[in-house]
């Protein structure tokens, strides 16, 4: 934000003459409670109701419909609702610990807003740790998990809770490992630089540099969905088997937290992915307005980023869960030492690249091209299918 | 059994102090299906026992059946197995009428015959759509749903009612089809079949799924029969038997079909993912024996003439009819009179129910669920 | 093999413990005294030629005519597919018959139930204890003496029927 405030002191939108770590820190505060009042919780309220919507439509039904136009004020009533709730403390629970377990949740995951980068100039902090204080806050939440599947003195809940701790945390190691090619190519651990180092075509994005980056890109993304607890990994939550795991003994509103924090994470997540493997909010040149350029970086930059939820949800509706053991053994036994090899091969990749130079660009387009190929033959793959796809019979009664 | 929760045992495990938690997997549950209990003593994620325990879902209709009498018990087979009605109709009606010495027309026995096949698929879809839920997976559930959705409009312009039918009599089915029946039923065969295929591809082929089910809850062969294991749990374990083949009744000695078995194709042979795939593949056969009968079926009575007040001879009949899941035993005993003496109902999610207790041992909790529903055990049919 | 084939095994085997056998009835059946049931039934299933390895039934029938309450077992053989139909008579005021829990493990609950709601002690299973009805309750409700307590735990079992609380304007052919 401090350039931002430096390029409106010099246009002359604010006053010169002020001292200018207080417009710094104003500028800091305001944009942060824009960023997590107005935007945070309005995505994490409108994704609930964009997954549902998403989710009926792929199980063959609607989705909330009824509250305001298709729905769209369904969350509005949701979160009403629960604010009017009875609080149930259930006696025999720690109270304390129970009080607090939804709020450090909340605080890791409003915390990692601050190195979001919405635009090039509009970021609440950009850190020159950016990367790796998203990476620590987000392990707050594994204190809060633990907190409610502790305190709610109740053994499903504890089940759930330690299920959760353990799959956070594992994950931790693939999700850390996969974002260092970004950093090894970046140079530099700040949101803001690894944006700058890639450009707005798709060659130039770091997904796309060498076939080691692009499956670390993969890898991110699964450990992830893996740390958001997200199926296939939703075991803390597992409704068929835990009734709602750590979040069991929870009612009215902090519940509600709970579920703002998934909602709210799913699209850090997808911040991230953009942020580090699919170029941020780089666009071409097109206007010189300092203001508009800001908004079209942040638009895309959204774009992106929503896209990834979109593609979480999907992953939810259809893929079933994966037992506790079978994660631990995807995590440790194929996600570690695939992204130890990616870093290496990425390492490999760039010493290579400075001797030879002239195999930079080759390869960055054959694995776009490639990448494209994959995409287009989804596409037609869901074409063939929506081909044969049989129309719905409805049988018309005598009556 | 009374479970505090309370109850803790120390063991000593390479030194290392660890307890053993009790866990109430209690009558409200999302996936225990219908009213089951179970107390789980787990080792962190590993059962050591789970120990079920029945009795919630008692309406002791062995013993309404003494008063009420043959005709009017009826509506209350249906509610031994809400899921899978017909085949209950059915095994009553048989017992009574071999009781009494009543035939039933030939018209009468493909009705019942249809009205069987069509309950058995609408039961199987519940069954393997409940599965994938239970394993995690929600679209299935409502797209097995959706084509049972069908089924019940079919059954309603049979019989009038979704759920539990009260479609057959003593002495065959209370009506005829209705008129144009045949080409609905054929025309939602037609729009069934692929979706099977479609349905497998969305979740049996799918490898998380596999690997949830495949060598997960083994049941051996003699384990199974030892148990009495019966229909779809019986064949996932590689026995090849039906009741409908191998002591055939009503008119499916006339019938050409297949018995699917469980062959261990994606682990051991008799794991929940063999269960699961036999359920799959006998809906395609059910689809089979509806058109073989409706081609088969000629123009008459579908009723005998049965006297009002039924008093069969005094004697007893066993007799088993093969329901969704598995032949269920009807055991009357009459005396003359116009109630029966005795009737005990033996079924398949009882046998089944009685088998988890070994099976389960060793198994994760996220394991039970996925046996509970590979074993396809509604509550009302344990307690009856 | 036929019924009349298999119980002439069993004569020649074990004597005296096989009672009459009835031929006439739908599916024939022979009674077996209580304390042999089990050594019957063992032998019934691990000899080769009858290999009864399933057991399709085992209801419990309450005769206070006569003042016996049946056990009837129904065997199977999936290797032969035969069946066989077994009696078993206890005297009504202490019934006492030998497990089958240990020659198949489906008796086991089967056993339970029997003991549940008729009453009949089986010795020699592992964990008799009641199965449908609650832990504490009384009585055996299959029997045909049983009476219905007034309540249980405090709770009515019967209830006055709501149309008699009914007001209407009018006198009601049904009050």
């Amino acid at each position: 934000m401090q350039e931002f405030v430096d390029g409106l002191i010099a246009s002359g939108a604010l006053p010169a003459g002020m001292p200018t770590w207080l417009l710094y820190a104003a500028a800091m505060l305001v944009f942060g409670s824009l960023v997590i009042f107005v935007f945070a919780l309005l995505v994490a309220g409108v994704t609930s109701w964009i997954e549902r919507r998403v989710w009926g439509r792929m199980q063959s039904r609607v989705g909330p419909n009824r509250v305001g136009p298709q729905g769209a004020l369904q969350w509005l009533a949701d979160g009403i609702k629960n604010l009017l709730k009875e609080d149930i403390i259930p006696t025999a629970a720690d109270s304390k610990l129970f009080r607090l377990a939804p709020y450090v949740v909340v605080a890791g995951f409003a915390a990692s807003f601050v190195v979001v980068p919405f635009a090039s100039k509009w970021i609440i902090a950009d850190l020159n740790i950016g990367i790796l204080y998203l990476t620590a806050v987000t392990a707050l939440v594994v204190i809060g998990i633990l907190m409610a599947g502790w305190a709610s003195n109740n053994k499903w809940s504890l089940l759930g809770g330690i299920r959760s701790a353990a799959q956070i945390v594992s994950y931790e190691i693939p999700a850390g490992l996969s974002l260092f090619p970004a950093v090894l190519l970046a140079g530099t651990l700040s949101m803001q630089g690894i944006i700058r180092e890639q450009g707005w075509a798709p060659w130039d994005w770091y997904a796309f540099h060498n076939p080691f980056a692009f499956v670390a890109f993969v890898i991110f993304f699964v450990s992830a969905l893996a740390e958001g607890n997200r199926t296939p990994f939703d075991l803390p939550e597992a409704e068929t088997e835990l009734v709602a795991g750590f979040m069991t003994e929870y009612s009215g509103m902090r519940s509600l937290m709970f579920f703002l924090a998934e909602w709210g994470n799913l699209y850090v997540i997808g911040a991230v992915v953009t942020t580090l493997y699919l170029g941020g909010w780089q666009i071409p040149h097109v206007t010189d307005s300092v203001i508009l350029t800001q908004v079209l970086q942040l638009g895309v930059f959204f774009l992106k980023a929503y896209f990834w939820v979109f593609v979480a949800m999907w992953v939810r509706a259809t893929l079933p869960r994966v037992r506790v053991d079978q994660l631990m053994v995807v995590c440790w036994k194929y996600l570690v030492p695939i992204a130890f090899i990616n870093l290496a091969g990425t390492a490999v990749t760039m010493v290579v690249l400075h001797e030879v130079p002239v195999l930079a660009l080759p390869l960055r387009l054959g694995i776009t091209a490639v990448a494209l190929a994959i995409v287009v033959a989804f596409f037609r793959r869901v074409r063939y299918q929506l081909r044969r796809a049989r129309p719905e019979l409805y049988l018309s009664p005598v009556i | 059994m009374s479970i505090t929760g309370l109850e803790v045992e120390v063991e000593r495990d390479d030194g290392f102090e660890t307890e053993e938690m009790t866990l109430n997997m209690g009558p409200q549950h999302p996936s225990t299906h219908g009213v089951l209990r179970f107390v789980i003593k787990a080792d962190g994620e590993v059962m050591r026992k789970a120990t079920p325990d029945v009795g919630y879902l008692h309406r002791s209709i062995e013993k309404i059946a003494e008063k009420v009498g043959y005709a009017s018990f009826m509506p209350y087979t249906d509610r031994v197995d809400y899921v899978a009605a017909m085949p209950c109709n059915q095994g009553w009606a048989m017992v009574t009428e071999r009781l009494a010495g009543i035939e039933v027309p030939r018209r009468g026995e493909f009705c019942r015959v249809i009205a069987t096949e069509l309950n058995r698929i609408a039961s199987h879809l519940l069954a393997v759509g409940s599965m994938a839920m239970d394993i995690g997976a929600y679209t299935p559930f409502t797209h097995a749903l959706r084509e049972r959705e069908l089924i019940n409009e079919l059954l309603q312009e049979l019989c009038g009612s979704r759920l539990t039918f009260n479609y057959m009599r003593i002495g065959g089915c209370a009506w005829d089809l209705p008129p144009r029946f045949g080409e609905k039923a054929i025309e939602y065969l037609d729009h069934l079949e692929p979706i099977i295929d479609e349905y497998n591809a969305l979740i049996s082929f799918n490898k998380i799924y596999v690997e949830r089910l495949a060598s997960v809850a083994v049941i051996s062969r003699e384990e199974a029969i030892d148990y009495n294991l019966v229909g779809p749990n019986l064949r996932g374990s590689g026995v090849k038997y039906d009741v409908r083949r191998d002591e055939p009744y009503s008119v499916y000695p006339e019938i050409d079909f297949d018995i699917p078995v469980g062959t261990g194709e994606a682990g051991i042979v008799g794991d929940s993912y063999d269960r699961y795939m036999v359920r799959i593949r006998e809906m395609k056969e059910c689809c089979k024996i509806i058109r073989q009968c409706l081609s088969k079926m000629e123009p008459g009575p579908v009723i005998a003439k049965v006297p009002r007040n039924l008093k069969p001879k005094p004697g007893e009949a066993y007799v088993r009819v093969e329901s969704a899941r598995g032949d269920m035993g009807w055991y009357c005993v009459s005396d003359g009179s116009t109630a029966p003496y005795r009737l005990k109902i033996r079924t398949g999610s009882f046998a089944a129910m009685s088998a988890i207790e070994h099976v389960s041992r060793g198994l994760m909790i996220a394991d039970l669920v996925a046996l509970i529903a590979s074993l396809d055990i509604v509550a009302p049919e344990v307690d009856r | 093999m036929n019924s009349a084939e298999i119980v002439d095994r069993l004569r020649a085997r074990f004597g005296d413990k096989i009672g009459d056998f009835d031929d006439k009835a739908g599916d024939p059946f022979v009674y077996v005294q209580p304390d042999a049931i089990d050594e019957v039934c063992g032998h019934l299933k691990n000899d080769e030629a009858l290999a009864f390895d399933a057991l399709s039934n085992l209801s419990g029938v309450d005769h206070p005519k006569t003042s016996t309450i049946q056990v009837v077992y129904h065997l199977y053989s999936y290797r032969h597919r035969h069946m066989i139909v077994l009696k078993v008579s206890a005297n009504r005021e202490d019934p006492v018959i030998r497990t089958v829990a240990g020659v198949w493990r489906a008796a086991n609950w089967h056993e339970r139930e029997v003991f549940d709601l008729l009453g009949v002690r089986f010795e020699g299973h592992p964990d008799l204890r009641r199965l449908l009805m609650p832990e504490d309750w009384v009585g055996h409700p299959l029997r045909k003496d049983f009476v219905e307590p007034e309540e249980y735990h405090g709770i009515k079992t019967s209830r006055e029927s709501p149309i008699h609380g009914i007001k209407t304007s009018h006198e009601s052919p049904t009050k």
